[in-house]
C-alpha cells in the first residue's frame, strides 16, 4: 500500500464504520418504534389527556411513618430493591430541643423508622413523604440534551428511557433529588404518578395503599375530586417555591424546616 | 460568478442534504408530535404492567370481608396494604394467592409506638403489648376493635402517657383534668374529652390558698401572669416550673 492508498482509506474507512454503526443503530431504534407518527388514539384508547391535568396533595400531619407506599412504588414500577433507589421515600425530621434539626430516612422508610431519640430531646418531630413533584416548570426536562425527558399534556413529568443516553444531567438538576440511575438500564428513572396506572382511571400505587389517607391525587381544575377538596380545606405548602420550578405535589401543614 | 464560489456553493447543498438524510434516519418520526420528545415513548410508559388493581377489584368476590371491613377502623385501609399486590389474583384467583401477614413483626409497621407518629394515633409498644402472642389472635384485622375496650388512656395517647410519667404529673390520672365519657372509648372523634378552660382549674391544687399537699408549688393566681392561661406557658403534662427548681439546687 503506498502513501496516497493509506490516505485515502482513513478518509474513507473510519467514517464509514461510524455512519454504519449509526445506521444498524437507527434500524433498531425503528423496530421498536412503530414507523410514522402516533395518534393519541394509538397511545391512550378512549382517555384524552387534554381533559386532565393532574397533582398530588400530602397531609404531614397524616403520614404514620409506615413505608407502604415506599414499597407499593417498588413492587409497582419494578424499581430495583436496593435501598438507595427510590421513586418515592419518607424522611423523617426531628427538631431537638437543642434547636437542631435532624432528617433521616433509613433505606427510604420501607421497613419503619427505629426509635433513635428519646422524647426528651425532641420538640418537635413528624413525617415527610417525597416523591418527583412533577414541577410546571421542571428544571430536569430544560437540561436534557436528547429530549428524553418531557413533560405531558397531562402534566406529567416522564423519563424516554429508550432514548436517555444515561449522562446523569437531569439527576443534577432536580432540586428534590428525585431521580436516580437505573443500575440495570443505566438510564434516568423517577416518579411518573403511574402513568400507566392514572390513564387507566386508577389511582398511583401509593395513594393506593395510603392507610391515612396522607397522600391524595387527583386534578387541578374541576371541583369534584379529591384534590380540589384538598386544595380548599388546608392550608397548602411547596418544597422550595424560590426556585420558580412551580412544584405540582402540595403539602399541607409543612414545617418551615422541610426542604 | 468566480469558479471556486460555485464549488462551494455545490458541496454546500451536498453537506445538507446529507444532513437531512441523516436527520431523517437518526430522529424518530414520532419525535416533535406532541412537544420536545419521542410520543412513540408515551405508548412504553402507558403499556407498563399493572400490579395493584385497587380496592373496587376486590368488592366482586369479597363483599363480605369488605362490609366488615368497612364499618371498623380500618375502614380507610385498602386491602393491598397488607395483603401485597394483587392484580394478578384479580386474573386469576387460582394461581395467584395474595399473601396474608400473621406475624407480630407486620402490624407494628403502622401501630409501633414512634414520637414521629401523630397524636392520637393508636400504638403500642411490642415489648410491653401481650409478648410473643400474633396480633390477629386478639385483633381480628378485618375489624381490628379492641376485645376489651381499653380501661386506660395510654394504649391510643402513648406519648402523652410516657411524658407525663416522668412528670410531677405522673401520679395524678388522666380523669383528674379530662372528663371523658364512654363513649369516646368507641368514637374518639365524636365524643371529645373536656380540658380545663380557666386558671382556676389549676388553681385548685396550685394557689396559695388551695387545700392540697404542701409540697406542691403555690403561686399567687393574682400576680403571677395574670391574662395568661396556666397553659400557655406550661405543658400540663409535664409541667417544667418545678424541674428548673431542681436543676438550680443540683
Amino acid at each position: 500500500m503506498n502513501r496516497r492508498d493509506l490516505l485515502k482509506n482513513l478518509l474513507i474507512i473510519p467514517p464509514g464504520i461510524f455512519l454504519g454503526g449509526l445506521f444498524l443503530k437507527t434500524l433498531s431504534l425503528l423496530k421498536k418504534t412503530p414507523f410514522g407518527k402516533i395518534s393519541l388514539e394509538s397511545i391512550y384508547g378512549k382517555y384524552n389527556p387534554h381533559e386532565h391535568y393532574y397533582a398530588m396533595g400530602i397531609d404531614i400531619d397524616k403520614c404514620i411513618g409506615c413505608g407502604r407506599c415506599v414499597e407499593a412504588c417498588k413492587i409497582e414500577n419494578n424499581v430495583p430493591q436496593e435501598p438507595f433507589f427510590f421513586r418515592t421515600w419518607v424522611e423523617r425530621y426531628v427538631i431537638t430541643v437543642d434547636g437542631e434539626t435532624k432528617v433521616d430516612s433509613p433505606e427510604g422508610g420501607i421497613h419503619g423508622f427505629p426509635e433513635t431519640l428519646s422524647e426528651k430531646e425532641i420538640l418537635r418531630t413528624f413525617f415527610v413523604p417525597k416523591l418527583c413533584n412533577h414541577c410546571d416548570n421542571p428544571p430536569c426536562v430544560q437540561v436534557c440534551p436528547v429530549g428524553a425527558t418531557y413533560k405531558t399534556i397531562d402534566g406529567v413529568v416522564l423519563v424516554d428511557k429508550d432514548y436517555c443516553i444515561g449522562c446523569r444531567y437531569c439527576i443534577q438538576a432536580c432540586p428534590y433529588g428525585a431521580r436516580y440511575l437505573h443500575p440495570e438500564t443505566h438510564t434516568a428513572d423517577k416518579c411518573t404518578f403511574c402513568y400507566h396506572r392514572i390513564v387507566k382511571g386508577l389511582q398511583p400505587a401509593c395513594v393506593e395503599v395510603c392507610p391515612t389517607g396522607a397522600r391524595i391525587f387527583g386534578e387541578v381544575k374541576p371541583r369534584n375530586n379529591p384534590l380540589a377538596r384538598f386544595v380548599r380545606f388546608n392550608k397548602l405548602g411547596v418544597l422550595k417555591p424560590y426556585l420558580n420550578t412551580e412544584p405540582k405535589v402540595y403539602y399541607a401543614n409543612l414545617d418551615k424546616e422541610v426542604t | 460568478m468566480p469558479q471556486q464560489i460555485k464549488y462551494l456553493f455545490g458541496l454546500a447543498v451536498v453537506l445538507v442534504f446529507i444532513f437531512l438524510i441523516v436527520r431523517h434516519y437518526l430522529v424518530s418520526p414520532s419525535f416533535g408530535q406532541y412537544g420536545h420528545y419521542r410520543a412513540a415513548s408515551l405508548q412504553t410508559v402507558v403499556s407498563q404492567e399493572i400490579k395493584y388493581g385497587g380496592e373496587i377489584a376486590c368488592t366482586e368476590c369479597h363483599e363480605d370481608i369488605l362490609t366488615l371491613k368497612d364499618k371498623s377502623y380500618h375502614r380507610g385501609v385498602a386491602c393491598e396494604v397488607c395483603h401485597s399486590a394483587a392484580y394478578a389474583h384479580t386474573q386469576d384467583p387460582y394461581e395467584h394467592k395474595p399473601p396474608a401477614p400473621r406475624t407480630r413483626a407486620y402490624c407494628p409497621l403502622c401501630h409501633g409506638y414512634n414520637p414521629t407518629r401523630p397524636t392520637g394515633f393508636p400504638q403500642i409498644d411490642p415489648v410491653r403489648h401481650n409478648p410473643a402472642k400474633p396480633c390477629i389472635s386478639c385483633h381480628n384485622p378485618h375489624d381490628p376493635t379492641p376485645p376489651v375496650t381499653p380501661k386506660e388512656c395510654e394504649p391510643c395517647h402513648t406519648e402523652i402517657a410516657r411524658t407525663k410519667i416522668l412528670s410531677p404529673h405522673a401520679p395524678l390520672p388522666c380523669t383528674q383534668c379530662h372528663e371523658a365519657k364512654e363513649e369516646h372509648k368507641l368514637n374518639p372523634r365524636v365524643a371529645l374529652p373536656s380540658k380545663p378552660r380557666n386558671r382556676e382549674f389549676c388553681g385548685q391544687c396550685h394557689s396559695q390558698e388551695a387545700e392540697s399537699p404542701p409540697e406542691i408549688p403555690r403561686v399567687d393566681m393574682k400576680s403571677h401572669y395574670s391574662g395568661f392561661l396556666c397553659w400557655e406557658c406550661h405543658y400540663p403534662h409535664y409541667p417544667e416550673a418545678r424541674l428548673k427548681k431542681e436543676e438550680e439546687t443540683e
